[in-house]
């Protein structure tokens, strides 16, 4: 019977068997087979006994036995022996294997070979599982290749060479030169290898980069012949010429283009060509339009091209396939800090995108709608995701949560808003909330004093619904703890009144205590609550004195000697428990170790319960109007920002012990500086953070005159090599007399470490009119000197 | 591209292709995780997912996935265009291919990849030039053997209905 059906036939027999056992038993047998040929030495039959070993190997089982027979049978002179002995060792040698380094001189005398197809072999071989060494052996074989032979071998040779470079890359300049001329060739296997071979030259040499620049042009006439050519009937698919080659090409340019000007230029025209005539109605064409986008936004674009490209990225977020709008939420989300406002344009359908069924797409959309959220569209954008926190798969669950949290900070119109907000999220996913939410919330909480009623009462009636949501529970225990008293008054203007007594308060609280559902840290909490709850209530503390002895003998540690300090406090040291039950003092949300980018203007602030200012507007004006101010700051031509973009920036706070009744935390001693004084306007500078490359600050607006100043909006140049990124501020209306301020952080990164200068623009109305001033500031605050201003 | 895998419905492995170094216990592991990740997706999700550090496109093709993992920077949709591109090959070849005829010729199927991808890239964009490759080696291959090839299809498999399916009928 000829060996290739045998090879079938055992296929057969092994697919017929019924039981993992009666399989295994085949193997073993088949196995054996196959050992006893690899003995019996050369006898025609080697490949077929190998081919049966290869299935064996890919159904899981064992094959290392036949790894020496790889290497015997690729150094046979028959073809077929040689094809399957290459094939052998590409699925059972690796570069791990001792083996491997044994095939290395076949490999070489086959690179010479007569026949091209053996030469195809070693090279596809030595492309996929070559090591380093072997690769350092064979590479100057592989340019002999690369320069003087047919197409098909070239093209090989090529790919071939770009996994040499990727395992040594020191080798790169060996195949440099020849790959310049590679690119004059008309097989667009070939071309293609090159497009590759120069695109990996290019990643490990930036030298390279810049010789290979000078081929822009070439590469740019070689796309503009795909693109206009007539149809190729060999190369089309779905009426797209060689959109494989496209596509490199395009990759290419990009790396090429990106960060220098002549050679984005040079690829302007062809960009809009390709991104206006190709047609998308099938994924070959949509391939390449993608790639024409991400090429665009990477390179020095004109502005024009770039709104092209994010349209395009727009009609894709329209598409029925789905695997395009996922493709374009994740090109949108790489764009979104530097095009916002090009970005913003599609929220509407980006936010339908939260509801669309696959994970993929959702996730996407959660994180381009967490990075469009500003302070213009944050209650509809709130609302849009609270409604996808309740519906929205459990792994996407806490990442929603730290993103509400974060922009319901950095955005929310009011204290009232922002405190319902995160008791929105306790309720529905408090399980999937970062620990540091309920000091954060409650820190809130002490700040918003003017809503600690109606703040308490909400909590309460949440709890008394509820006691499950453990971080819920535990900001209500304390919030009970610390106003109990406005609780039990009853009355609040903001909600319907509701009588609550003090038995009814008391409940709750041992409900808490004793559900196995509470946590020991909420336990804590309630019980801690109960016991401030005897300086604020009048009837019932003989109930609280029982409560509280009734734990001295608990299990858990912590409670216990919470109880037994409490019951202290009763006994001995009655007449100090008013003292140091008393209310809290308003928590200082800026201490050493905390961080919070956007609302650090409010440390020198005394009065907590100061509100933000309601409306807040981004910066819109187009990047032509500000280039004046530019032109003094040494010629330099960094794009201004004139909208800042938001930024997830994660808050951190410090570990404090909330219960720590003595404690106290002191803020970090903060420089601000006046930089403007005019007019009644103000703008203080205060450094945030400094360190050698990077210095934060914020601009700080006031307002001393008798009317609201609004529309007041700052602009800022600095030089060349500084990157500026400008936060959203936090309002646009700075109120008069003083009674508020606008505040706006600014991060500037400083690699080249060259002197830090930037200059300001603020522009603003008041009583009607118009008012714009530039400020330059010629060095900023630090510990150890004051800024120097110049004023303009 | 660092790897592609081929398996079935029921998460059995067609055929492997890794273009990145790992070891078989390395290999082992990924194939189970990821074949179990692609088997969860419903029918009408997207193509495209992420996982671990990659990014894994994958299509179905009858009763057979085709599943790709790429590097960051390499474009998904053309992605599902090699794999298309890949099927075509098979089909052409094997004459409206299905997963039986990957099965019992498991080695032509990769004779084919390995002339239309070399080391993770495209090789050959035209299908006319890597069909006639294919049939030249293998020309050469029955000459110097002075073989019999037979028709693989029909002859020996029970006729397992999903496997016999065309794997463009979907």
């Amino acid at each position: 019977m000829p060996s290739s059906v045998r090879l079938q036939e055992m296929i057969r027999v092994i697919r017929s068997a019924r039981t993992q056992g009666e399989e295994r038993g085949i193997i073993q047998k088949e196995c054996a087979d196959i050992r006893a040929q690899f003995r019996q030495g050369d006898n025609g039959e080697r490949s077929h006994s190998l081919a049966k070993l290869l299935y064996v190997h890919m159904l899981g089982y064992p094959a290392h036995f036949g790894q020496m027979e790889c290497v015997r049978l690729i150094a046979s002179t028959r073809y077929s022996e040689k094809r399957i002995g290459y094939l052998g060792a590409m699925m059972l040698l690796d570069e791990k294997q001792d083996a491997s380094l044994l095939i290395t001189n076949s490999i070489k005398n086959d690179l010479s070979h007569s026949s091209q197809y053996v030469q195809s072999l070693a090279l596809c071989t030595l492309a996929c599982m070559g090591s380093a060494e072997m690769c350092r052996d064979l590479a100057p074989e592989i340019e002999r290749l690369l320069r003087a032979s047919n197409s098909y071998i070239k093209k090989k040779a090529t790919l071939c060479a770009v996994h040499i470079i990727r395992k040594v890359p020191e080798l790169a300049e060996m195949f440099t030169p020849s790959a310049r001329s590679l690119l004059s060739e008309k097989n667009h296997g070939v071309l293609h290898g090159a497009v590759v071979l120069i695109t990996e030259l290019c990643k490990h040499n930036p030298g390279t980069l810049d010789q290979f620049r000078k081929a822009v042009p070439e590469l740019v006439q070689i796309m503009k012949g795909l693109v206009t050519s007539s149809y190729s009937p060999e190369h089309n698919v779905a009426g797209i010429s060689d959109p494989f080659l496209q596509v490199r090409i395009l990759r290419l340019l990009r790396i090429l283009g990106h960060n220098n000007d002549t050679a984005s230029d040079a690829m302007n025209d062809l960009l809009a060509q390709v991104a206006t005539n190709t047609d998308s109605s099938k994924t070959a064409g949509s391939a390449v339009l993608y790639e024409t986008v991400l090429t665009i936004m990477d390179i020095n674009s004109e502005s024009g091209l770039r709104v092209l490209a994010v349209n395009i990225l727009g009609r894709f977020l329209l598409n029925n396939d789905r695997n395009i709008r996922y493709i374009s939420m994740t090109s949108l989300q790489k764009i979104v800090q530097t095009d916002h406002n090009a970005v913003q344009r599609h929220r509407g359908t980006i936010v339908d995108c939260l509801k669309d069924q696959d994970t993929s797409v959702k996730r996407r959309a959660l994180e381009l709608s967490l990075a469009l959220v500003s302070a213009v569209n944050i209650r509809s954008m709130m609302k849009e995701l609270l409604i996808f926190l309740s519906t929205c798969p459990p792994e996407l669950r806490s990442h929603t949560t730290s993103g509400i949290f974060n922009a319901a900070e950095r955005y929310s119109p009011s204290k009232r808003w922002h405190i319902d907000t995160i008791l929105h999220v306790l309720t529905t996913a408090g399980g999937d909330v970062r620990d540091e939410t309920v000091p954060n919330l409650i820190q809130l909480i002490t700040t918003a004093s003017e809503l600690h009623c109606y703040t308490v009462h909400k909590l309460y009636r949440a709890l008394v619904k509820d006691i499950s949501q453990q971080s819920l529970v535990q900001v209500a225990c304390w919030c009970i703890g610390e106003y109990g008293d406005l609780l039990l008054k009853g009355e609040c203007e903001e909600i319907e009144p509701v009588q609550v007594t003090e038995d009814d308060v008391l409940d709750a609280l041992e409900t808490v205590l004793q559900s196995h559902m509470s946590s020991p840290a909420t336990r804590g909490f309630a019980l801690t609550a109960t016991m401030k709850l005897s300086t604020r209530i009048t009837d019932n503390v003989d109930r609280i004195r029982s409560i509280v002895s009734n734990y001295s003998s608990c299990i858990d540690l912590e409670l216990q000697q919470r109880a037994v300090e409490y019951n202290a406090l009763f006994r001995k040291y009655d007449h100090m428990r008013a003292a140091v039950l008393e209310r809290m003092p308003v928590m200082d949300k800026n201490s050493p170790g905390h961080t919070n980018g956007d609302t650090s203007g409010v440390i020198k602030e005394t009065d907590p319960s100061k509100l933000k200012p309601v409306e807040a507007g981004l910066l819109s004006e187009p990047a032509s109007q500000v280039c004046d101010l530019l032109d003094l700051l040494d010629g330099t031509d960094t794009p201004l920002q004139p909208s800042p973009a938001p930024t997830n920036n994660p808050t951190t706070t410090s570990s404090a012990d909330l219960l720590d009744l003595l404690g106290g935390l002191e803020p970090a001693p903060v420089l601000t500086e006046t930089v403007y004084e005019k007019n009644g306007l103000s703008l203080k500078i205060q450094c945030d953070k400094q360190t050698d490359t990077e210095v934060m600050v914020t601009l700080i607006g006031s307002n001393s005159t008798q009317n609201d100043i609004t529309n007041f909006t700052l602009q800022a140049a600095v030089p060349k090599s500084v990157q500026l990124q400008m936060k959203a501020p936090s309002g646009n209306v700075i109120p008069a007399h003083g009674l508020g301020q606008v505040t706006q952080t600014v991060v500037l990164n400083n690699p080249n470490k060259v002197s830090l200068k930037m200059r300001i623009r603020v522009s603003y109305s008041n009583q009607g009119a118009v008012h714009q001033d530039t400020v330059q500031i010629d060095s900023f605050p630090s510990p150890t000197c004051p800024p120097s201003v110049s004023p303009l | 591209m660092q790897f592609m895998l081929l398996f079935s419905r029921q998460g059995k492995l067609r055929l492997q292709k890794w273009y990145v170094p790992l070891s078989d216990k390395e290999k082992k592991k990924i194939t189970r995780e990821l074949v179990q990740t692609v088997l969860a997706r419903k029918p009408k999700m997207c193509s495209f997912l992420e996982w671990r550090d990659l990014k894994i496109v994958y299509k179905r093709y009858a009763s057979l996935y085709f599943c790709c993992a790429i590097e960051d920077q390499d474009n998904e949709l053309i992605t599902l265009e090699i794999i298309h591109r890949y099927v075509e090959l098979l089909d052409k070849y094997f004459g409206s291919v299905c997963e039986l005829d990957i099965i019992f010729n498991f080695e032509k199927a990769y004779f084919i990849l390995d002339e239309f991808l070399l080391g993770g890239e495209a090789q050959e964009t035209s299908k006319k030039n890597v069909l006639k490759a294919i049939e030249q080696a293998d020309l050469l291959q029955e000459n110097l053997d002075f073989q019999i090839r037979l028709l693989p299809a029909g002859v020996l498999s029970p006729n397992i209905s999903s496997e016999s399916t065309g794997l463009f009928q979907s």
